[in-house]
């Protein structure tokens, strides 16, 4: 605990909080703007400095297409009346806007947003992340599904019909897809061997991306030496490492509770879902937490799959200087990861923009009966293509047999799945088969 | 043949498999965007957009060219050709008026007036836009063709007494129409 490492950290604290806050507020204004070009529409694209209230002579009319726009928005919804309705349970009610922005704050705490920077020579180094945490990705998982405590306690605490409805909602949804992310994950760490966000990081940036794994430390694909250094391996090991993508990211929507996943608040059944009887910087912070959440999700997810902050085809080892990056070089790092992880928030609000919502029933099934099943399926799948070798030496056919009792475990999987699914599943139920009651 | 039977489309394996169709969405609003960004969007042209999708931006780009003859936009006086004023305060339309937005004071016209045989002129005209719902009943109303709604649709002011057009403003905005029924004038 020297002083070194406690004014890095501070200075981390600050830098990343800001960056983090940052891209809530812009893709807020970015969400707008993409919306509006996607509809055919301009979005908002005047504001401007308001010069003439702070007395000078005229507004600035500096060419900003609407930069300016959060800082509006922002002003706009801390000067609005904050009003709490009578019928409200009051400190539930005040609590759970905290409960539900904190979190998606609380979990930018373990993510690499840059390389590590090296001192002294290399003999001191300070990670890119605020806590270099050898369980990563679980500190993630178990404190961002802390937010759904805001929202069920939001639905409760208010009082009234519509938010109760969209906070029993947002918990069954959550409990159904917490499952097939948490299941999603583990084949990607089977392939690390390894907890700690920063070293993933690093593997990555020396064996090509998860989803890109064009390269590894012997060469490029074009090259022989990649394919007798188990290139092989890992484009086998791309097809469930696809998959553990796919329903990663699905579940990090739902997570988030974004379209097409946004039924605890939606706007055509639910008024404003749970956050109905809410106003000015208490929805603010709704609000907040659902874009962090999402600024969040796609760190994550362009940590685990598309290489965090390393750069593309081992440009990586080029920056090397003495056995470590130097400053600048982590500097560049934070670029790279911040710019893909604007791409994932476009991609994140096109998929808002191109998909409608879900039916509530369409959505458990969705959750439990197709990605359950298909995030345990691909944990053995993953585990039987790892251990192929081993699996080999002990004879010729094992490998087969042991996919073809993975068929039958899955089609098993799935028979048991629709079963339950026919027999309780939500839409399938029927009255009772009594006698229907005869007027007297 | 009285019915058709048509076969409905079916869904083919990539609807199925749902993640293809929802690339295909995504190329849809893909395309529109970058369509939007080019200025190429459908309609763009014949909408008179901005180059920025299909809106125009409206103080700096205006409708004007487009606008219908049938539209209503505020009501005005006019004149006639020998510059006489048309209305002669018989206050028809202040009292069809839905919203009572008119206020006529009637005046005398003096004897030694060439116009005298009008008899009445208004003394004063007041139309209170803020109440004005542009119904243009006045203009049908009136039997003297003395009033019109005019194409001009942007009528600001910073308090409710600028928003009261009085007489020389009503007569600014109609100006001199020529071409009416002129049924005052002398026979030849």
């Amino acid at each position: 605990m020297d002083l070194t490492f406690l004014i890095a950290t501070s200075i981390k604290i600050g830098l990343f909080f800001t960056i983090v806050l940052t891209f809530v507020a812009y893709s807020v204004y970015a969400e707008r703007r993409f919306s509006a070009i996607i509809q055919d529409r301009v979005g908002p694209n005047r504001t401007m400095i308001p010069t003439s209230i702070l007395g000078f002579k005229n507004d600035l009319k500096l060419p900003l297409g609407g930069l300016t726009q959060p800082i509006a928005d922002g002003l706009k919804f801390i000067l609005k009346e904050d009003f709490t309705p009578g019928h409200v349970r009051k400190s539930f009610f005040w609590l759970a806007p905290c409960m539900t922005m904190v979190p998606s704050l609380i979990t930018i705490a373990v993510i690499p947003f840059m390389s590590p920077i090296a001192w002294d020579n290399g003999e001191t180094t300070i990670s890119g992340a605020i806590a270099d945490l050898d369980v990563g990705p679980l500190f993630i998982f178990a404190v961002s599904s802390l937010a759904v405590y805001g929202i069920a306690i939001a639905g409760w605490a208010s009082n009234s019909k519509y938010p109760f409805l969209g906070g029993v909602r947002a918990s069954a949804q959550m409990i159904s897809y917490e499952i097939a992310l948490g299941l999603s994950i583990i084949p990607v760490l089977l392939v690390f061997g390894d907890l700690n966000l920063n070293r993933i990081v690093q593997e990555q940036s020396a064996n090509g991306w998860l989803l890109l794994p064009l390269w590894n430390e012997a060469g490029m694909i074009w090259q022989s030496s990649y394919w007798e250094n188990g290139g092989a391996q890992r484009w086998l090991l791309w097809i469930p490492m696809v998959l553990a993508f796919i329903i990663f990211s699905i579940s990090i929507f739902a997570e988030t509770n974004r379209t097409p996943f946004d039924l605890a608040e939606c706007e055509t059944e639910l008024v404003g879902g749970y956050h109905t009887e809410y106003s000015s910087m208490k929805f603010a912070l709704f609000f907040l937490g659902e874009y962090a959440a999402m600024v969040v999700g796609s760190a994550l997810i362009v940590t685990l799959f598309l290489g965090g902050w390393s750069l593309p085809f081992g440009l990586d080892g080029l920056l090397v200087d003495d056995g470590a990056f130097p400053l600048w070089a982590s500097l560049l790092h934070m670029g790279v990861f911040l710019s893909k992880v604007v791409v994932f928030i476009l991609f994140f609000i096109l998929v808002r923009w191109s998909i409608p919502r879900f039916r509530y029933d369409q959505l458990m099934r969705l959750g439990w009966v197709v990605f359950f099943e298909l995030a345990l399926i691909n944990i053995v799948l993953t585990a039987l293509l790892i251990a192929k070798p081993t699996l080999d030496k002990q004879g010729p056919n094992v490998f087969w047999i042991s996919m073809a009792g993975l068929a039958v475990f899955s089609a098993l999987m799935f028979l048991l799945a629709k079963t339950v699914d026919e027999i309780v599943g939500p839409g399938k139920r029927t009255a009772p088969k009594s006698s229907p009651a005869t007027a007297s | 043949m009285s019915v058709v039977k048509l076969k409905r489309p079916e869904l083919s394996v990539s609807d199925k498999l749902t993640l293809p169709a929802l690339f295909k969405g995504f190329l849809v609003t893909l395309g529109h965007a970058f369509r939007s960004l080019k200025g190429k969007s459908r309609g763009a042209e014949s909408l008179n957009g901005s180059g920025l999708g299909v809106t125009m931006q409206y103080p700096e780009q205006k409708w004007d060219e487009q606008m219908p003859d049938y539209y209503r936009g505020v009501p005005a006086l006019v004149t006639d050709e020998q510059d006489r004023e048309r209305c002669v305060s018989c206050q028809l339309c202040e009292f069809i008026c839905p919203p009572k937005a008119i206020k006529i004071v009637p005046g005398e016209i003096p004897n030694e007036d060439p116009w005298a045989k009008v008899e009445k002129r208004p003394k004063e005209f007041d139309i209170d836009m803020i109440r004005c719902i542009y119904c243009g009943m006045c203009e049908e109303v009136c039997p003297e063709q003395a009033i019109f709604l005019r194409k001009d649709y942007a009528v600001t002011g910073t308090s409710r007494e600028q928003m009261v057009h009085d007489k020389d403003k009503l007569y600014e905005i109609g100006g001199k129409r020529v071409g009416l029924v002129n049924k005052w004038n002398e026979l030849k």
